[in-house]
């Protein structure tokens, strides 16, 4: 059952060939792969609930040599938001895309993204992580210039400068490691590693150029311009399943290949940048004029928020309660992708109906398209950690923790986000219940509105009120370290 | 006289500090994407030289096979940054929405 | 499956859903909201009088929902819960009748009615709350449904009133959360047990309990508008008539005067609180909120500011009970929840028939209003003579058990005179309304007069309510001492806590 894990990374991979070689039956053919790429990541949820971790030497070839691709809860439960996400993402970019060229060329692109994250998701040596991330960032940069203004063509070109550079810091680090150890698979790594100079310095590098494609604070400044500009089924995507896949990894390189080597002060730092990176973003997000400006530094904010849970996951000790605060963090990301990519969706609902998305001119939204605003208003609840999203849960276990560890310095960083996102959440839906003065805007409920709005109840209902089963889930074991976390 | 791998292994961080410096301090597009080029070359070649295992035997194939891969990835990007780049006069300016 | 794990579930169920099902509804399907309304509030109440009846012969409920990790959503019913429950769905019942009447022909009546409908499911969610965490949880369910409510006309005014009311409850919420986190955190999964959770537990830090209380009770007191955290609520006031009501008397106000009371007794338990010497502040902070709500409410001449004002006031009795250790004082302040909340959406219903029927706004345009609209009038009448204390209407029942609990706890020296200042200040700025309304002239033109046909001074969607209400408010002061009678349901809860 383990070749399960070949299907999520080939299926899209050959759509996205096959829409290249079929551009007019794009929309067809990408639905039918997005479709086939969820039943793919459905089988593996179910199978993987069933027997826990798996691992497929591809080729036959013992890891080390070979390729090896692994699936734990974390990979598994990632995967699953991207394909639910992406399905929804690409039934709204049907409608989106009026020019049937950049419909065609949005969907080889986003397939290709969607095999691109899935293999880095899956995969379980170092060099791969590379390329997979690589041509993650590559296909993410074309498909930020899919609008073609100059806008996006400059946030694109800045985009993949930033990513390259931080690539090749990564690159260099993976290179060292090679040098330090003689192998890049995960888990001979985790068994090779010892808390020394080479380990640190490594680490380092992996790290920063991991913060970069992040876009942890200050090194996010790239991210806004481009998560902006992109059209909005792209943004959905960026802002909810790209930057998470560099997470991913920090999180995958620490606490299953480095665990030894970690200390609490390097943990402290990146907490710290999370949390400045929760005001900063937050206070960003606040003074945004757009609709998806704001979005976009509400993504950086909520970055910031999984990095914050770093420091407190390193004072925990092994076993039970940093399993509950490793859930928690895995609820975050999950319901910040769902809400984040709802949000993007909802904005260009209202970008293509009322020509714009300037928060001071929504007024009249409400009445003209009350799905949408009602979108907003879901999305906003996850996005601020209200009950009964997702992010409630596990905003609630990032302050037990902080306490449980008496890192007392992160409950006013969390209070203070938290009434900022409020503030920025409700000072759209403030406008929206505005008056207009426009006149006899469309009421009609569009269907376009519809994945919007299934994102949006995904995030604020079922993983508020089903989070229980994510821990379980997690629970099952790791593939990655032989179980040590 | 250094060991060869040594002066290889030099030159390679120093092309790579020398383009990171020059990817930071460049404004021009161009001159970026060439700075990034140069430091990923230090890279390889770093990575080229973990190969050697003394003159006498062969050296190790997986920091080969991992360079040439490299490769293929820095020229598609840089591909891709330069189509970008290209595109980039010819496209009118717009105020607010994309 | 059982209706003993099954029952608040579904009482929370028979308003959700027709809540929800009426977001979907296009806004002309006049009779299908009306039916699924009027159909959600009749079977909560007949669901909830099953749970009285259950409540009262012993019978436990419980829904339980694992939500995370040491994270449990509880649903339960005791004898507190049960009377917040039953005055929640009755009156429920009631505003959803008077709002239908009242929002008869305006627009987005669909958003309105889905929003009032999780209002009420937050309410009862919240008196439910087997544990800290669900009230927590239904605390900023409530904030988030009553927000539309409040920015429904969608005027600048109301947008901005909206606003204010988020930023207050938002931030309220958020120390209730640290609060209850914290905790969480030291003392575990913190269900309510009547006797106060906490009493079992020996060796926490008295410093951190200490820090925990305040969190939690400023969290509380900016819905249950402690002065100074009262400032939205004369805002909220922009809100649609029902709202108001429903925002004073039931929902808003009533949720954080009843979180201070689980908070002190099921939580911290009396003893405790003695122990830690926590009370006296809270008393002081709640008879400062009585006299300033009263001085300030003689000044409104906007007769809903004066009600507001009036609000900030009266529920403070509810926490000056709690604040002061002893049965007697717990019954004043407990039976004031349901009978404060009787009073006073009696008058905001009259108010909003004034509006809507003369477009009266201010005190003073109500000259000779008692002629033209009688039935709405007398039942203003007998909800403000029971907040001044007159007997027998209820209010007085609540002041007088005050009084009493004040003398047995030996406090009457600071009580007394704050419950008599009270009292002259509340007749100060209702009765020169009585005497308007019944001995003055009538103008010779209303402000905005409708003009309707039929019998009744107003539409019966609109009349009977406060009528019903100020009927219940003389009923339950005349018979106090009748089974069933909030009173002897406090009293039940009195002895309870106390372990009497």
């Amino acid at each position: 059952m383990t070749n399960l894990l070949v299907w999520p990374v080939l299926v899209p991979l050959l759509g996205g060939l096959a829409t290249l070689l079929a551009p007019r039956l794009a929309n067809p053919l990408g639905l039918a792969c997005s479709l086939a790429t969820l039943g793919a990541a459905a089988a593996l949820v179910v199978v993987f609930a069933d027997q826990g971790p798996m691992i497929l030497a591809l080729g036959g070839w013992a890891p080390g040599l070979g390729i090896a691709l692994r699936a734990d809860g974390l990979s598994v439960a990632l995967l699953a938001m991207s394909s639910l996400v992406g399905l929804a993402a690409g039934v709204y970019a049907t409608g989106y895309f009026a020019d049937p060229d950049v419909r065609g060329r949005f969907w080889s692109l986003w397939l290709l993204l969607s095999a691109a994250l899935h293999a880095l998701l899956l995969s379980g040596d170092l060099f791969n992580l590379y390329v997979t991330l690589e041509l993650l960032a590559l296909v993410a940069v074309a498909l930020t210039a899919l609008g073609g203004g100059r806008a996006a063509l400059e946030a694109a070109l800045r985009y993949l400068t930033i990513g390259l550079l931080g690539s090749l810091v990564f690159l260099l680090g993976v290179t060292l490691l090679y040098a330090g150890y003689g192998t890049l698979d995960l888990v001979g790594l985790a068994g090779a590693l010892r808390p020394e100079p080479v380990a640190w310095v490594a680490l380092s590098l992996l790290t920063v150029g991991l913060l970069i494609k992040s876009a942890l604070f200050p090194l996010h400044f790239w991210l806004p311009p481009a998560h902006a500009n992109a059209p909005a089924p792209v943004s959905a995507v960026l802002s909810a399943l790209v930057v998470k896949a560099a997470f991913y990894m920090v999180l995958r390189l620490w606490f299953d290949v480095f665990d030894p080597a970690l200390t609490q002060a390097a943990a402290n730092l990146l907490g710290v940048l999370g949390g400045a990176a929760v005001l900063w973003g937050s206070w960003r997000a606040l003074r945004a004029e757009r609709l998806k400006l704001l979005a976009a530094y509400s993504t950086v904010a909520q970055l910031g928020y999984l990095f914050m849970f770093l420091p407190l996951l390193l004072a925990l000790p092994p076993g039970p309660s940093r399993d509950v605060a490793f859930g928690a963090l895995v609820l975050l990301a999950l319901s910040h992708g769902f809400a984040k990519s709802a949000l993007f969706l909802g904005a260009g609902v209202i970008q293509q109906r009322a020509g714009h998305d300037r928060i001071a001119d929504l007024g009249g939204t409400a009445r003209a398209l009350p799905v949408t605003t009602f979108v907003l208003a879901l999305a906003g609840v996850a996005l601020i950690g209200l009950p009964p999203s997702g992010t409630f849960l596990a905003k609630w276990q990032l302050l037990a923790s902080a306490i449980e560890t008496g890192q007392w310095l992160w409950l006013p960083i969390v209070g203070i986000g938290t009434l900022l996102a409020g503030a920025y959440c409700f000072r759209v839906l403030g406008h929206a219940f505005g008056p207009s003065d426009r006149v006899g805007a469309a009421l009609a409920v569009g269907g376009e509105e519809i994945p919007a709005l299934l994102l949006a109840i995904t995030a604020t209902v079922v993983l508020g009120l089903g989070a229980a089963g994510l821990w379980e889930f997690l629970a099952l074991g790791t593939a990655f370290d032989g179980g040590s976390r | 006289m250094l060991p060869e791998y040594i002066v290889f292994g030099l030159t390679g961080i120093g092309l790579f500090v020398i383009g990171l410096r020059a990817a930071l301090v460049q404004a021009a597009a161009l001159a970026r994407i060439l700075a990034i080029n140069v430091a990923g070359t230090g890279i390889f070649l770093v990575f080229v030289t973990l190969a050697y295992r003394g003159h006498d035997a062969a050296p190790d194939p997986v920091p080969h096979a991992l360079v040439l891969t490299g490769i293929v990835v820095a020229v598609s990007a840089t591909a891709l940054a330069l189509a970008l780049v290209r595109r980039l006069p010819a496209t009118p300016g717009e105020d607010g929405d994309d | 499956m059982s209706l003993s794990n099954t029952l608040p579930a579904l009482i929370l169920v028979s308003s959700l859903l027709p809540g929800l099902a009426i977001f979907l509804l296009r806004e002309d399907s006049h009779v299908l909201r009306t039916s699924l309304n009027m159909f959600g509030a009749i079977a909560k109440v007949i669901l909830v009088g099953v749970m009285v009846w259950g409540v009262f012969h012993a019978q436990s409920f419980e829904t339980r929902w694992t939500l995370a990790p040491g994270l449990d959503l509880v649903l339960s019913a005791d004898a507190l819960s049960v009377l917040f429950v039953a005055l929640s769905t009755g009156l429920w019942l009631l505003t959803t009748v008077y709002a239908i009447g009242y929002l008869e022909g305006t627009p987005h009546r669909s958003r309105f009615f889905g929003f009032f409908s999780l209002c009420v499911t937050a309410t009862v969610g919240l008196a439910m709350a087997g544990n800290l965490f669900t009230f927590v949880v239904f605390y900023e369910l409530l904030t988030l449904a009553t927000y539309p409510l409040v920015a429904h006309k969608g005027t600048p005014a109301a947008v901005r009133g909206a606003r204010i009311y988020l930023a207050y409850t938002l931030s309220g919420g958020l120390l209730l959360l640290i609060g209850a986190v914290w905790l969480r955190t030291i003392a575990g999964p913190v269900d309510f047990v009547e006797g106060g959770a906490l009493s079992d537990l020996s060796g926490l830090d008295p410093t951190a309990l200490r820090w925990i209380f305040a969190l939690l009770i400023i969290g509380l007191g900016v819905k249950a508008a402690l002065v100074p955290l009262h400032g939205w609520l004369p805002q909220a006031m922009v809100a649609p008539a029902p709202v108001s009501s429903l925002l004073h008397a039931v929902a808003v106000v009533k949720a954080g005067a009843f979180g201070i009371v689980r908070v002190v007794y099921d939580v911290y338990g009396v003893e405790l609180a003695g122990t830690l010497q926590l009370l006296p502040v809270l008393g002081a902070v709640a008879a400062i909120t009585i006299i300033y709500g009263s001085i300030k409410a003689l000044s409104q001449d906007h007769l809903k500011k004066r009600l507001a004002y009036s609000t900030v006031s009266q529920v403070s009795y509810i926490a000056l009970g709690t604040a002061i250790l002893g049965p007697l004082a717990t019954i004043g302040g407990v039976v004031h929840l349901v009978h404060q909340g009787i009073m006073k959406i009696t008058l905001f219903f009259a108010a909003g028939n004034y509006a809507e029927n003369l477009g009266i706004h201010k005190v003073s345009e109500m000259d000779g209003v008692g002629r033209r609209m009688p039935g709405t009038t007398l039942a203003f009448t007998i909800a403000a003579l029971g907040m001044i204390g007159i007997p027998p209407v209820a209010g007085f029942v609540s002041k007088w058990y005050l009084g009493l609990g004040a003398v047995e706890a030996g406090v009457a020296h600071w009580v007394l005179p704050v419950l008599i200042a009270s009292s002259l200040l509340n007749a100060a700025y209702f009765l020169p309304i009585l005497y308007r309304a019944w001995f003055k002239v009538a103008p010779t033109a209303w402000p905005a007069e409708q003009v309707r046909g039929g019998r009744l001074e107003m539409p019966g969607a609109l009349l009977w309510p406060p009528v019903v209400t100020a009927a219940l408010a003389l009923a339950i002061g005349l018979f106090a001492g009748a089974p069933y009678s909030p009173l002897e349901w406090t009293q039940l809860i009195a002895a309870r806590e106390y372990g009497l």
